[in-house]
Order: C-alpha cells, then structure tokens, then sequence
C-alpha cells in the first residue's frame, strides 16, 4: 500500500502533481508494460521537507533541546523523502534517487534517468521533481538581496530579483523507438557543466552555461541554428539574466526566439527544470512560442531575441536551461516528430 | 554494468586514506576506530577555503586520493557526488538561527547549505566545467551514486569521479538521524581498461533483498551498518586485498539488491 504523505509540505504537493492530467494512468500502464522493476524514478528537490525541521527547532524540548517526538527526518528533511514518497505512490520498484543540485535538480533528473534507459537498466523511468517554500530558502535569497519586492520581470530593464514559487512536475519518460509516430515528443539530448567560478554568482560570462548548452547541442547531434525556441533560466536577478544572455547570444547569436517563464510561474528552485521541460513539451505540442509574463521592457543591453509575448509559430525543437547555486548546470533539448 | 577501478579515496574514523586502510580492510592489520583526520589542501583560495564546510574538505580529500594515480586530467573529469545529508552542521546553524527573532541567515551558511556544495566547491578546486551530479537515496546513497557513475560510464563511455561521504548531525539532529563516524569513500571509474585500473566490476540491480555482504570485523561492522557512505566497506574491501569475489551483495532499496563481481585485471 502506498505511504501517506505523512505531514510533509514538499510531498503533498508532490501528491497533487501525481494527481493531474491522468499521469498515475500513464505509470500504471508503464508499470504493466516493462514491470515495476524495470521503471526508474529520477527526481529532483533543493530543500525537500526542510521546513519541518526549521519549525520543529522552535518546538526543542526546554531541558533536554531535544525535537519533538513526532519529528519524521527520513519522510521531511531528508532530500530522498520525496523518492521514497513518490516511489510508494506510484509503486515502483527500479532504481530511484534523487538530485540535489538546487535550482537545475530536476532538470538533471533528466540526465540520470536518460543514462539509466541507455545503460539498460530500466526500460522507463519516471522523472520530475518537487520544491515547496521553507524558510531557509526565503531568508537565504534575501541575505544575498535576490529577492524581488515585486512580480519578477525576467530580462526587463527594471529587473530586481526571483519571485520564489513552490511547485511539482512528473514527466514520463520510455526507451527509444526505431520510428516514432509523429507527433511523439522526444528528449533529443542534454548537456551538463558546473561553473567552476563561484558558489552562488554566475560566471560573467555565462562560460559555464555555455558548455551545457554547447554539450546539449552535441548529445543531440544539432547545431544552434535547428533550435526554434529557447526557454532560458531567466529568474531576474541582474547577473543571471545578463550572464545567461552573454552565453546565449555567443551560441545562437540574435536569432532564435527565447523567454523566460518565470514571469508566470514564479522560481520554482529544484522544480523549475521540470515546469520548463513541461513548458517545452507543451510549446511543441500546442504549436506556440510562450512569451514572458510581467517583462515589461527588455534590457536593452541584452541581445538574444526575447519574445515579450506569445508567438504562434510552431516550435519543432527546443531547448530549457537550469542553472543553479554551486554553479550546477544543465540544458535539454526536446523535439517532436514529424 | 562492466566498469574498471583505476584510483580509491577513503577517509574515516581510522581510516586514514585508502593507502594506509588497505591492510586494515584486508584482514592484515587491526581497526582502531578513531577521530577522522583530513590533511589540509590548499587547492581552493584562501576565501573559499575558509567558508568551505567538512563535507566539502572530506570529498575534496578522497576525491584528490582518488586522482592520485590518474591517467585522465583532473578539469574534464565528470563526477558524482553521493551523500544523505550533506552539510548537517550548517542546516542546524540555519534552522538554530531561524528559531529566533532575528532569522538572520547569512550568503555563506545559505549557499553551504544546498546538497550540491561540495561538487561547487570542488569544480572551483579543480577548474573543472566537466559534468557533475549530486544525489541522494538516504541510507542507499553510496550505492545509488555507484549505479548513476556505472551508467555514466556506460552511456558516454568516459571515465567517472563517484564520491561519496555522510558525517553525523549534531544534536538535535543526530537523535533523530543518528550516522556512525564521518566517512568519505571515492571510485575513479572507466569504461575500458586501462594501464592505470586494477580491478574489474560488473554491476547489476536484482530485484530481490538478498542479504548484504557484512564485514568480518565487528568494528567495521557497525561502521557499515551506521553510515550510509559506509556501505562501501564490503567492495573497498574487496578491492583491497586485489581479490576476485564473485557475489558481493550491496544492500539498495526494499526488495531490491545490488550485486558486484569484483575480478582482478
């Protein structure tokens, strides 16, 4: 029988992900196809239940500083709670783990998973991830004065920092097939780097982006000029959006439409990389280009091409960026058959 | 999985780097758990080096050891990073300051705080962009991060850097997640051989809880069954002695196993 989410913010909100667009259907029709063995469960999450310990440090016992009895690490805190919750949901018995990458974790869930499939050993593999608010995040963003006192305006002129959002994704991942049908959506390729530069400021220069982006490129045996769309990381912080267009512009120059999402979404951290793989998979499969919500006036010295509002041509292939602190990187490229 | 040892970092409660641990591992010499011991580096400058937490400066170190006899340059090296918990010391300073008023958490504390920062710190050490993973699966997270570097070397054939390393909570913490000793173990991993591996695994998931392989020594024992990087001991001390052991059990989620046969080369 599948666990309760016991009290833990970070795995409800995972339960009502799981719960949308008939997606415990599709698992358990995975589940039938390849056995519950043979499905892997590759997920992402920067603080995992960690607000249950921030509020159980205010319960400590008066004498003894202890957490109070009902205090549940391995469902809350720890990162893998949200594996071992999702795994128990969806009744999987292939490898599982979790990426703590902060904000690019369940964009590289994607690369574990794909190695997994090519190394054979899972057939499918469920990917996505999860981020619920807590206060480490809230007051840490705001000690580096990242925090945005307004909807964030992600390449805008008047940029001033992420809106933090919570949010949880799940995508459904299956082995390759020798001719697709049309209309199929596939995971191309994906490229990873760190920065190598700084634990929580971009490179200037946007070097390490640039290699994922260059690998991503590489794994899907494209060059820049077949991407249609980009999704970038654009969280709205002055160095992100200025070192991310820097990498961008030096790889596919003024040409390819690109935005941000998180106008709309807010900064989903360990999410995001999902809620933009599924940005993606929707922008290939509604024939659309999403513009940027709340972007008002874009920086003007910023470069790429940055679609203010929606464009109504149809992407074929497509790229997400998710870059996070420790200077962690990924980009994936997505397509849809012909 | 077919992937070929080339280099092993270990540091533990006496466990001294995989140099000084090898006879110890192998039978040859006794365990004597005591306080971990981490040589200083100076790798990383200065600031970095004084913000840097202990799980950070325990991957660098077996890491490092890990390279020692290398043939693969150390800046495109890919890597994987396997821990339950990263820097427990430093989310308890941040959960302590956020139950008072003040909630004051500093950039430092904050950015030590994500589950990545000792693969941040060490493409910084390294000057390495090369591809780098963080995971964790709680008490299975050494050999999740195995199965993740084996698949890494599969899939791109290219060599892989698998660390692993858990270290005790303070209290509160530790009551309530209690991990035996500080432990950090590395693999330099290949797809092929090479003048450089000594040893040969083929690594397979089964889908049935066989019992784990257990170390003889009860010491090292507890230390297994204690700390989830730890689980390692049964392969270092296969890889010890530079034995060919058939059907080494690995113990992964429930009603699972993971199986190495450990052939010399």
């Amino acid at each position: 029988m599948p666990e309760p989410a016991a009290d833990c913010r970070n795995n409800r909100l995972a339960q009502l992900a799981l719960a949308q667009d008939g997606f415990l259907g599709a698992v358990a029709q995975a589940r039938s196809r390849y056995g519950r063995h043979r499905v892997g469960l590759f997920l992402g999450t920067s603080t995992s239940g960690l607000l249950h310990t921030e509020l159980a440090y205010r319960q400590r016992a008066a004498d003894t500083g202890s957490l109070p009895a009902e205090f549940d690490y391995a469902a809350t805190q720890n990162t893998f709670s949200l594996g071992r919750f999702v795994q128990s949901q969806l009744e999987l018995q292939g490898p599982a783990v979790v990426v703590s990458t902060a904000c690019s974790s369940s964009a590289k869930a994607f690369g574990s998973a794909a190695r997994m499939i090519a190394a054979g050993l899972c057939d499918a593999a469920v990917v996505g991830g999860t981020d619920s608010l807590c206060l480490t995040t809230l007051y840490g963003f705001a000690s580096l004065e990242l925090l945005s006192n307004a909807p964030c305006r992600p390449f805008d002129t008047e940029r001033s920092g992420i809106s933090i959002g919570e949010g949880a994704g799940f995508a459904l991942l299956e082995k390759g097939q020798d001719s697709p049908a049309a209309g199929t959506l596939q995971l191309l390729g994906l490229g990873e780097s760190n920065d190598a530069h700084h634990m929580s400021t971009p490179h200037p220069e946007g070097a390490g982006a640039r290699a994922a982006m260059e690998r991503a490129l590489s794994s899907a045996r494209l060059l820049a000029s077949d991407i249609d769309y980009m999704n970038l990381h654009g969280t709205a912080t002055r160095s992100n959006d200025a070192a991310e267009d820097k990498a961008v512009y030096a790889l596919f120059g003024a040409g390819t439409p690109c935005s941000s999402t998180k106008g709309a979404t807010g900064h989903l951290l360990g999410a995001s990389g999902i809620a933009e793989a599924i940005v993606c998979a929707l922008a290939l499969r509604e024939q659309f280009m999403p513009g940027s919500a709340n972007t008002q006036c874009v920086d003007p010295a910023l470069r790429v091409r940055y679609l203010l509002a929606s464009a109504g041509r149809a992407p074929t292939r497509v790229m997400s960026n998710s870059f996070g602190f420790g200077g962690s990187n990924c980009s994936l490229v997505f397509g849809r058959v012909q | 999985m077919q992937v070929f040892v080339e280099g092993v970092g270990l540091r533990g409660p006496g466990l001294n780097g995989w140099v000084a641990s090898r006879g110890i591992l192998a039978g040859a010499e006794p365990y004597i758990p005591d306080e971990l011991i981490l040589p200083p580096q100076d790798l990383l400058p200065a600031a970095e080096r004084r913000r840097m937490g202990l799980p950070a400066k325990l991957a660098l170190n077996i890491g490092l050891e890990a390279l020692a006899n290398s043939t693969h340059p150390a800046d495109t090296l890919a890597s994987v990073f396997a821990s339950s918990g990263a820097d427990g010391q430093v989310i308890h300073q941040i959960c302590e300051s956020l139950a008072t008023e003040e909630r004051d958490v500093s950039p430092t504390r904050f950015h030590n705080s994500v589950h990545n920062a000792p693969a941040g710190y060490w493409s910084i050490a390294l000057r390495s962009r090369a591809p780098s993973t963080s995971l964790c699966c709680f008490d299975c997270s050494f050999v999740a991060g195995l199965l993740d570097a084996c698949a890494y070397c599969a899939a791109e054939t290219e060599p892989v850097l698998l660390l692993s390393y858990d270290l005790p909570y303070p209290e509160p913490l530790n009551a309530a997640r209690p991990i035996t000793g500080a432990v950090g173990a590395a693999l330099l991993l290949a797809p092929r051989a090479t003048s450089a591996s000594f040893a040969q695994l083929a690594v397979q998931v089964e889908p049935n809880d066989y019992q784990p392989t257990i170390m003889q020594d009860p010491a090292l024992e507890a230390l297994r069954a204690g700390n989830p990087t730890a689980r390692a001991l049964p392969l270092l001390a296969a890889l010890s002695g530079c034995l060919s052991v058939p059907n080494l059990v690995l113990e992964y989620l429930r009603g699972t196993a993971v199986t190495v046969a450990v052939s010399r080369c």
